[in-house]
């Protein structure tokens, strides 16, 4: 009985990464194309580090960009759903293992989540 | 060098790289960070910003896959996700104390580890039995599905991995890699779990060890959309290209020739490093 269910966990972990990996990809390529008709022609600075301003690292600003057509904060939303691809995979597997009563798993699990929560 | 002409050869150097990378499986990070530093020129800051963004793309897309084989053993990999991703955490906050140089000597050092191992022949584990008292409390124990059926092991050794993917993390966090040559050390040689089992239980959790740091590089703004945008696209066609690719041919010579190439950037990043140029 438990075995069937750490692998209907296994499946669903499966899919969840897939569908994230696809959807980030797919809002990249939108943004990098409407970048590169925007900026294509531009000179590329990369030799030294700037750092980024908050449209292209915080949700409110970001989408205040994106809504005036701006393509590098949409490859940028593109970025945190990749990055918030295998965190949501470690919600998933709390959740999963709540439903099995694997109690150990679920506080290990949790530690993981707060790690990368508590830095972000 | 417009940005569209740049952004075309990232993405052509990416997809190499990810190809390359998948094939060998070495991962794609190992040369796109001297790529990007050595040939374009881009700060080191910013080229681990989109190295770690394109490891979590590949490492997330193969290990759907291997997951829902049901080859990992997820209980082991989340297991050992705490020590990789506390050391990730770690390892970010390093690369912000540490000048790029020494960034550069330390990426030269990991560089030399991975094509020597490489070379090494991986022995193909197998333990079985109860296990000790501490795997059977983790269940860290598995099975996985081969040509005669399911295969029972065991796992060993659980301390001594656990502190081999701390260091493995803080690598990853500190250079924006995977790190799988060393995670694949751990489970195979310290903790002693069959062959495939550690190669597809390290992929799986190099997604969340690098998901680990990219919040840190991304508060940090290491993480370039401009930039990230060809890298992550043409190691992640890259990848699957390999993945495709890798069933049918024979992969010894190519690999060779790989370590040997990534000894020579790994020289390169030595020598950059030790004389500031990096």
């Amino acid at each position: 009985m438990k075995r069937v269910q750490d692998q209907d966990l296994e499946r669903i972990i499966g899919q969840l990464l897939r569908f994230g990996v696809l959807l980030s990809s797919l809002v990249v390529l939108t943004g990098g194309v409407m970048y590169l008709v925007r900026h294509g022609y531009q000179l590329p600075q990369y030799g030294v580090f700037r750092g980024e301003p908050d449209k292209m690292k915080q949700p409110a600003p970001m989408w205040r960009a994106i809504l005036k057509g701006e393509g590098r904060p949409l490859i940028g939303l593109g970025l945190l759903i990749l990055i918030a691809t295998p965190i949501a995979r470690i919600l998933f597997s709390i959740v999963g293992y709540l439903l099995e009563k694997d109690y150990l798993y679920v506080l290990i699990t949790g530690v993981v989540l707060v790690v990368i929560l508590w830095n972000i | 060098m417009t940005i569209l002409v740049f952004s075309g050869l990232l993405f052509v150097g990416a997809l190499a790289a990810g190809l390359l990378g998948s094939l060998t499986g070495l991962g794609g990070g190992v040369v796109l960070i001297p790529l990007l530093t050595l040939l374009f020129k881009v700060d080191i800051h910013y080229a681990i910003g989109a190295s770690l963004v394109s490891v979590i793309a590949t490492s997330s897309g193969a290990a759907a896959a291997y997951v829902r084989d049901g080859i990992s053993n997820i209980r082991l990999g989340m297991f050992l996700e705490v020590a990789t991703t506390a050391g990730a955490v770690g390892g970010a906050f390093l690369a912000t104390y540490l000048s790029t140089s020494v960034i550069a000597i330390v990426f030269g050092v990991m560089l030399l580890v991975s094509a020597v191992l490489s070379f090494l022949k991986r022995s193909d584990n197998l333990l079985t039995g109860p296990g000790s008292k501490l795997t059977r409390i983790l269940r860290l124990n598995g099975s996985y599905p081969t040509a005669k059926g399911k295969q029972d092991y065991t796992v060993k050794n659980v301390v001594g991995g656990f502190l081999m993917m701390n260091v493995a993390g803080v690598l990853s966090g500190l250079l924006g890699i995977g790190s799988g040559a060393l995670k694949v050390l751990a489970m195979d040689n310290i903790m002693r779990t069959p062959f495939k089992v550690s190669t597809t239980t390290s992929n799986f959790m190099i997604g969340v060890t690098a998901a680990a740091s990219a919040g840190i590089y991304l508060k940090r703004g290491y993480i370039d959309p401009g930039l990230s945008m060809p890298v992550m696209l043409g190691v992640l066609a890259g990848a699957f290209a390999g993945s495709r690719i890798l069933t049918k041919t024979s992969v010894s010579t190519l690999k060779k020739v790989f370590a040997v190439v990534i000894l020579l950037l790994a020289v390169e990043m030595i020598y950059n490093g030790v004389n500031h140029k990096i």
